[in-house]
């Protein structure tokens, strides 16, 4: 099996495949960790019971959730190794250490609090309790700082040297964490992720309204969800565009293949809707534009001159279609969650935030959004490198590790099995725990204890 | 190039101590996996995962830290060893996912008589351990290297010698399982698990001579290593000191004192593995790449030295913390799963 095919097109399936579903859990274990923060600040604060309903709640959800990203994490870390040889000693002395700062800042920081943020409520007290909260969130945002800087530089390597032995090596450290692309990714990813939790949270909060607009818990999830959603949307949208002008200086070629421009414009580039990218013609097919916005929106003029994929020589190219309409996906499903923040605020307004049908459906259908647009984005970045692992410097084919095709052809069956067996089971375990609704005295991830965590109140303190 | 004590030397030993705390963090809770089928009553089984539920993750990040130190201290390494260690590296990951799921899932289904997330915590932890103990035979006995690439094919690893070090290393897992046990738990289980760790402790006695003796015959090296004059000197205290640590061992499985075995477990595990150094040092890939050869910049050791020095004191600080929360015997029914 496997015989004639090209080893390297298969360590890149089998990349994107286990990164793919990888990324979905962070991406919800970020904002996740950080909102049962805020709820267990909210319960200390108030002492309002809601909130440690809504805490222990989700808190069985996320305890689910970290369990699968640790497991695909484990795997990514070995990933580099296995199929990207070449990739690995060559970079190597760039990326390891920035990998390294993440185990020892985030990954020990998360593990090590999280047995006491599941399991330790009575054990430790509410306070104590709340410091291991906010140390597993805190890890969630570090290990998010060091992975996307470790991405970055690959994006937009700086502060590198070339050895003797073709390795690129660290001349200043300061300039290979903080590269060109890094603080743009960060910011867009991290509010992705808080986008992608509160779309998650309003769903389930929405569906609980849609049977009983009554039920306390769903009313102040679901209020939470779509101020996130109300603020946070519009914020994405202008970190995006933002992105998108760096990425424009430093990585032309993928905007140009995000864009569909195949040709030069030189004075004015439209800005593409829909098309069929066309590789081997170079030509947008049936292309919809609107005449001279492209220059508007990344140049901020009209006629602003823009070189097209025909100034590339064709070696270099990224593949277009799956760039372009990637992108496609995620901006759409971003100006979506605008949209339902918006409503949401005119609910608000109107004084039927937890009556109003329509919203609830909209919400709901916009549950798994943020994980599609994390996914999109994430996509649309990534094959936009290409044909490079670090761009402009080492190329894809050039990276993989000395395997035969049937070696990395079997290995990619056999995560594609287990993934599809684990975490399609967990995902459905996920939903069950989210088709009940939170209620009082709803108890904790402890599943042999009495659930006796609501009768601990904030201004108990100490706990026997 | 290589002093008495320069940085590459220092990446080499918090590597290797990196992997160490990995097994001693994850060993004995991959070795409950192995038990596991000999413990088939739901009540005994909610006890076992207890006993290991708040604090697996952060064990199983130590290995996370191993293969990440690796890429970033010796890349040339990484890039050389996983290639060489495909199959194995790849069951053992498929193997973690299986376990590390199961601690959350099996409190999901609703099959409770018969739950598969049991099976395939056993199975998990049984093929990541093998998997473990056929890689570590596999870079003993070396891999054939070309420039700066593995130049093997993906079934070398397979051999008489790393069939038997998957199994020493499954012997040596149980038996940090069974004596965890010991040392977690109470009445008939307990019991049960003092039954076990005598039969393990012989078998993990015999597993450790059999690697000893076959380790020799792989290659010359280690034979003038471990037997020329005057190595000897240094050499002979190590299977020494195994004999005595074994003597205290049995003396605590028959006084039945709880909490000495699991600890004098580790010993011999330390034991084993400051014989492994003694027969691969200055190698990282035996017999072919030293450590100075693979190691990455001054610069970049250097970086990551800083936050080593910082950090890693903390990490065991609060690792500590975690366990000091958990101490004491799990009771079924006592309030964390």
């Amino acid at each position: 099996m496997f015989e004639g095919w090209d080893a390297v097109v298969l360590a890149r399936a089998q990349f994107a495949f286990t990164m793919s579903f990888h990324i979905v859990f962070p991406a919800f274990t970020i904002g996740l960790a950080s909102y049962l923060a805020v709820l267990e600040a909210l319960w200390l604060s108030t002492g309002r019971e809601v909130f440690i309903n809504l805490f222990n709640y989700w808190l069985k959800i996320f305890a689910v959730v970290f369990g699968m990203g640790v497991v695909s994490g484990i795997v990514m870390s070995y990933q580099f190794g296995t199929n990207w040889a070449a990739f690995s000693d060559k970079a190597g002395p760039v990326i390891g250490p920035l990998m390294a700062y993440e185990v020892l800042t985030a990954f020990f920081l998360e593990a090590g609090f999280l047995g006491v943020m599941l399991f330790g409520l009575k054990r430790v007290g509410p306070r104590l309790h709340f410091l291991a909260t906010l140390m597993v969130a805190i890890g969630t945002l570090i290990s998010a700082f060091w992975i996307l800087s470790a991405n970055s530089w690959m994006q937009t390597p700086t502060g590198y040297a070339v050895n003797a032995d073709g390795q690129f090596v660290p001349a200043d450290w300061l300039k290979v964490i903080f590269n060109p692309s890094f603080p743009y990714r960060l910011v867009h990813m991290v509010l992705a992720a808080y986008l992608t939790t509160a779309l998650v949270v309003g769903a389930v909060g929405a569906f609980h309204l849609w049977r009983d607009s009554h039920l306390a818990g769903a009313r102040v999830m679901f209020s939470m969800a779509m101020w996130m959603a109300t603020l946070v949307a519009p914020i994405q949208i202008l970190a995006g565009d933002q992105h998108g002008l760096n990425t424009l200086e430093h990585q032309p070629v993928k905007i140009m293949a995000m864009e569909g421009h195949f040709e030069s414009h030189k004075d004015g580039a439209p800005l593409y809707l829909f098309g069929l990218p066309d590789e081997a013609a170079g030509k947008l097919k049936y292309a919809i534009g609107i005449p001279k916005l492209g220059s508007l929106i990344l140049k901020h003029s009209l006629n602003a001159p823009m070189a097209g994929l025909d100034t590339v020589p064709r070696e270099n190219w990224p593949p277009v279609p799956i760039t372009f309409w990637s992108f496609r996906i995620m901006v759409g499903l971003g100006f979506l969650m605008l949209g339902l923040g918006l409503l949401s605020l005119f609910a608000r307004w109107r004084g039927t935030l937890y009556e109003f049908k329509l919203l609830q459906l909209f919400a709901m259908a916009m549950g798994p959004a943020g994980f599609i647009a994390v996914l999109a984005g994430w996509i649309t970045t990534e094959t936009g490198r290409q044909p490079f692992t670090v761009y402009g410097l080492l190329r894809t084919a050039e990276s993989t590790s000395p395997l035969a095709a049937p070696a990395v052809g079997s290995s990619l069956i056999a995560f594609v099995i287990v993934y599809f067996a684990v975490f399609t089971t967990g995902v459905f375990y996920i939903l069950r725990l989210m088709a009940s609704p939170p209620h009082q005295g709803e108890p904790g991830p402890s599943h042999d204890a009495p659930a006796r965590a609501a009768g601990i109140t904030p201004a108990a303190g100490v706990v026997t | 190039m290589p002093g008495i004590i320069d940085i590459a030397t220092v990446w080499a030993f918090i590597i290797a101590f990196a992997v160490f705390v990995y097994v001693v963090m994850d060993g004995f809770d991959l070795g409950l996996g192995l038990l596991f089928p000999l413990f088939p009553a739901k009540a005994d089984r909610d006890v076992i995962m207890n006993s290991v539920a708040p604090v697996w993750d952060g064990n199983e990040t130590w290995l996370v830290l191993g293969g990440g130190g690796l890429m970033a201290a010796f890349p040339l390494a990484y890039a050389v060893l996983m290639p060489a260690l495909y199959t194995p590296v790849i069951a053992m990951l498929i193997g973690l996912i299986f376990r590390g799921v199961a601690f959350e899932f099996r409190w999901r289904t609703t099959q409770e008589k018969r739950n598969r997330w049991d099976i395939a915590f056993a199975g998990g932890s049984l093929l990541a351990t093998l998997a473990q103990g056929i890689a570590l035979g596999a870079v003993l006995q070396g891999v054939h290297v070309e420039g700066r690439h593995y130049a093997g094919g993906w079934w070398d690893w397979l051999t008489p010698f790393s069939i038997l070090t998957g199994l020493a290393l499954a012997v040596g897992f149980a038996l940090l399982g069974a004596t965890w046990l010991v040392l977690k738990t109470e009445g008939e289980l307990r019991d049960r698990a003092y039954h076990l760790s005598w039969f393990l402790l012989f078998a993990m006695l015999g597993a450790i001579g059999a690697v000893s003796i076959a380790t020799p015959f792989l290659h010359i090296q280690y034979t003038e290593r471990w037997f020329s004059w005057p190595n000897i000197i240094l050499t002979a205290p190590v299977p020494i000191a195994v004999a005595a640590v074994a003597v205290l061992l049995l003396r605590a499985l028959s006084n039945k004192w709880d909490s000495q075995p699991f600890f004098l477990t580790l010993t011999l595990f330390a034991l084993s593995y400051a014989g492994l150094g003694i027969s691969m040092y200055p190698y990282i890939v035996p017999q072919s790449i030293t450590i100075w050869q693979a190691a990455s910049p001054v610069s970049s050791q250097l970086f990551m030295l800083v936050g080593v020095a910082v950090l890693i004191p903390l990490i065991l600080g609060y690792t500590a913390w975690a366990y000091w929360v958990f101490r004491g015997k799990v009771r079924a029914g006592s309030g964390y799963h």
